[in-house]
């Protein structure tokens, strides 16, 4: 069917995650048609993705500068760090734009089954954070999956040494939520974090 | 104390029944549609033809693996070996689709292997609700659940307590259908404890917040299931009716720490005997603590023999009660029976006591899809129920009426 360079960015392509083979070669040749308009921009914004993006050393986000945008952003809360898995975790706290500390992003879970330990994540850099800096709270925003709340359990273990209040995000009714269609976990933990109105 | 009397009158039961059910692809149907009112079906035919496949379709069509366990790539019709090689190997799609009647409404629901061409991806069985894709089996548990009684289960009560375990689970599935969540959440702790002491973790706070996982979905496991079977007992322990009454109880450490003292002290007690035990775990290659160590008992009330100890024909009827105690008590628990699914239930009950079954099959509304080889075993049914006939994967409806029908009878 295709061969050489179309063949490769197929390839390449249903490697991306949400993609399979078949829309993979609707991607590409999208893209092909639309040479001008997306195909040489994506490929000049791609090449300088991969030269200019890189890890900040503070907290593990993405960014072309490092220490990232956030870590140096002055008019944050330097003394709140909200802990997350993953980058995406990150930018959808920033979308709520209601959060004005500082991330750690620990770059996963810890998951024996899968044979990710503490080493695998940034935990040490976390301890190195809240013992060195001025840090008051450390926020656990780890997902409410079992590997999720144990790696939060582990960390809250870990900060016990430092002088940090540990907080976890609270659980409970989503925003437009019938109590109706929702399920006895989520219910009961609404229930036992409920609040004073 | 009379059982499994009809519900009181003052208490509106409600329905649940299937009126309609379409396979495709399925085991050995290549398409199969049943149109069928609430009463309770019973499908005969010779061996291999095709009856036990309709009651496993009609399984999935609750939460779990159906009632052979199966894969979901082992589900699909699989063709002889005149068809070509790329049509025999990979899983191949298959549906299961059904209209339930709920009280006055209907609803469309449908299950199946979702078709891919990617062998790369995990199998993913797909959950339909009123052409709306379900998020998970457990909204189908919100509309329907199903009990059975299969031949494999007669040795329910003489192999290993983990047979039994997942009943109850069956079970209490029914009732809630969230439970499969803390189950497999502790399984998954489970195989990370005992990952961790085989590869010789000595990070005990990362052997902490793994036995924490333990501790609560462990402590809330044994609670459901010490819950479920307490009222099971109630239900099951009358000695007059038609099948022997029956003892249960979950036997285990953690069910005795529950009996002695509170949710949250038997999980700190749970936690701390993990960490104990750490040293002799890893030494096991187990864990050799928790709700996967429990086990169901059984005792026939009347002559207090151990259920393993009974005749094969009382161990059915000690398996029916329960399973009936289980039936009444969804019905009080969600206002609706469960559907029923007996394979071969003949087998093993003398006419008198399956007179007596589908009595309370009839009296407590059960929609219950049964199996035979012989309609003359179903007789005492009478038009109390719809008959089919299934031979070589081709299901007709038998008019009870027909002179045929009782010429076999």
């Amino acid at each position: 069917m295709a061969t050489g360079d179309i063949d490769l960015l197929i390839q390449l392509m249903s490697k991306l995650p949400g993609l399979g083979p078949r829309s993979a070669r609707r991607a590409a040749l999208h893209l092909i048609k639309n040479r001008e308009q997306l195909l040489k921009p994506l490929a000049t914004a791609m090449a300088s993705a991969s030269q200019s993006v890189k890890q900040c050393s503070a907290c593990g986000n993405l960014d072309t500068v490092d220490p990232c945008v956030i870590c140096t952003d002055a008019r944050r809360d330097s003394s709140i760090i909200c802990v997350v898995e993953e980058v995406a975790d990150l930018w959808a706290l920033e979308r709520t734009a209601v959060f004005k500390g500082r991330y750690h992003i620990l770059g996963g879970v810890l998951s024996p089954l899968d044979g990710i330990g503490p080493e695998d994540l940034s935990i040490g850099g976390l301890l190195n954070r809240a013992g060195r800096d001025a840090i008051s709270e450390v926020i656990l925003a780890t997902s409410a999956t079992v590997d999720g709340k144990a790696t939060a359990h582990y960390i809250t273990d870990r900060l016990s040494e430092c002088n940090v209040t540990v907080t976890a995000l609270a659980h409970g009714i989503p925003v437009g939520g019938e109590l109706d269609y929702l399920d006895d976990g989520t219910l009961s933990a609404a229930l036992r974090e409920r609040r004073k109105s | 104390m009379v059982m499994f009397e009809a519900p009181d009158a003052n208490i509106q039961t409600g329905l649940m029944a299937l009126t309609r059910l379409n396979l495709t692809n399925f085991r050995c149907y290549d398409f199969a549609r049943l149109e069928v009112d609430s009463r309770p079906i019973v499908l005969t035919g010779p061996n291999g033809a095709g009856k036990t496949n309709v009651l496993e379709a009609v399984s999935f069509l609750a939460p779990g693996r159906g009632l052979r366990a199966a894969r979901l790539g082992e589900v699909g019709r699989r063709y002889g070996a005149q068809h070509s090689a790329s049509e025999t190997c990979g899983p191949r799609a298959w549906a299961v689709a059904a209209q339930l009647a709920w009280d006055d409404a209907t609803v469309d629901i449908g299950t199946g292997l979702e078709p891919t061409t990617d062998e790369t991806r995990r199998e993913r069985r797909i959950i339909k609700i009123d052409g709306e894709t379900g998020k998970s089996q457990k909204d189908l548990g919100l509309l329907t659940s199903a009990l059975w009684l299969t031949p494999q289960m007669d040795r329910l009560f003489l192999e290993g307590a983990s047979g039994r375990r997942r009943f109850v689970d069956r079970l209490i599935l029914g009732l809630h259908p969230d439970h499969g969540g803390p189950v497999s959440a502790y399984d998954h702790s489970m195989r990370s404890r005992n990952k961790l002491l085989k590869e010789g973790c000595r990070d005990g706070d990362w052997l902490d917040s793994v036995e924490d996982s333990m501790a609560r979905y462990g402590i809330a496991v044994a609670a459901r299931r010490l819950e479920t079977v307490d009222s099971l007992q109630e239900l099951a322990a009358g000695d007059d009716g038609p099948f022997p009454g029956a003892e249960l109880e979950m036997q285990g450490r953690l069910e005795s720490w529950l009996d002695d003292m509170s949710a949250l002290d038997a999980e700190d007690r749970f936690r701390e005997a993990l960490s104990a035990q750490r040293k002799s775990d890893r030494g096991l290659g187990a864990t050799s603590i928790g709700p996967h160590r429990s086990d169901l008992l059984v005792h026939h009330r009347k002559n207090g023999e151990k259920a393993s100890q009974c005749s094969t024909g009382e161990q059915k009827a000690l398996l029916i009660r329960i399973i009936l105690a289980a039936a009444q008590l969804q019905t009080r628990e969600r206002g609706r029976p469960p559907l029923l699914l007996l394979d071969e239930i003949a087998a093993h009950l003398d006419a008198k006591r399956r007179a007596a079954l589908f009595d309370i099959i009839c009296s407590l509304r059960i929609q219950a899809w049964m199996t035979g080889t012989d309609n003359s075993m179903f007789q005492a049914l009478g038009e109390r129920a719809q008959f089919f006939d299934i031979s070589a994967a081709r299901i007709e409806k038998i008019s009870v009426t027909h002179k045929a029908f009782y010429n076999s009878i």
